[in-house]
């Protein structure tokens, strides 16, 4: 993770076409402006950016189910639940599933898991639709790439 | 059984907050009920979920946009309850 640039995923691990589903990995760093006030002494992931890690998985899995033609934008989330504290260092799983693909939208069951235990979910509601620009669609293809996508689809 | 229009209609007011008898098959969802985009979208998902169908929001947009139908052909309560029914009739085909 490099929270400065919201870039909340490290990797792919697993992509499964058949059942529109997905896995990453996130790692989060041990030090960070946001931990000095996320609590002095008690320093934890903000739940806000649990939800955002989440979201961006969700992301990545709808462009890569259709072929990196759309982008889609955090719209909406209900059922959130936040269960556990997540450290500064964890290593968390984040799962991401297709529940439902809509016209221009689609409803995303997501996850977070650390050392086994789930520690958020949620459901999600992401809006899809054209790039708005080049420039995006660019870099959301490099960052496909550098998360790993392509070996994970060769797999 | 209840009839489209109930089922939508209940559909909307559990997803916007707007009180079911306010709702007529002569409502504009948007303008007169005030729903928003992401309240449709909350809308579109329990109607397709409800039917079994994919309302084809996007492309109705579309047929807006290019002057191809009106507005209100999707958007009145009754006129989308019609859409429905013949997108039922469809995917059962």
């Amino acid at each position: 993770m490099r929270l400065e640039y919201f870039q909340m995923l490290d990797g792919i691990e697993k992509l499964d076409r058949d059942q529109a589903s997905l896995v990453a990995v996130a790692h989060v760093p041990s030090d960070s402006p946001v931990f000095e006030g996320h609590f002095p002494g008690h320093p934890i992931m903000p739940g806000v950016l649990m939800l955002e890690t989440m979201a961006q998985a969700a992301g990545y899995l709808l462009m890569t189910l259709d072929g990196f033609n759309r982008m889609p934008f955090f719209a909406g989330v209900k059922t959130a639940g936040f269960r556990a504290f997540v450290h500064p260092g964890s290593t968390l799983k984040v799962n991401a599933s297709r529940l439902h693909a809509g016209s221009g939208y689609a409803i995303v069951a997501a996850s977070l898991d650390c050392h086994g235990t789930r520690v958020s979910d949620a459901q999600l509601t992401m809006r899809t639709m054209p790039f708005p620009s080049d420039a995006l669609a660019r870099h959301v293809r490099q960052e496909g790439k550098r998360l790993g996508l392509a070996e994970v689809e060769a797999e | 059984m209840a009839s489209t229009f109930e089922t939508v209609s209940g559909i909307i007011s559990s997803s916007s907050d707007v009180p079911l008898e306010k709702i007529t098959p002569q409502s504009h969802v948007k303008e007169d009920l005030g729903v928003d985009s992401l309240a449709f979208l909350d809308i579109a998902f329990e109607i397709d979920q409800t039917f079994g169908i994919k309302l084809p929001v996007e492309d109705w947009i579309a047929r807006v946009n290019e002057g191809k139908d009106k507005d209100e052909d999707y958007f009145i309560v009754g006129n989308l309850c019609a859409q429905i029914d013949s997108l039922r009739v469809a995917a059962a085909e």
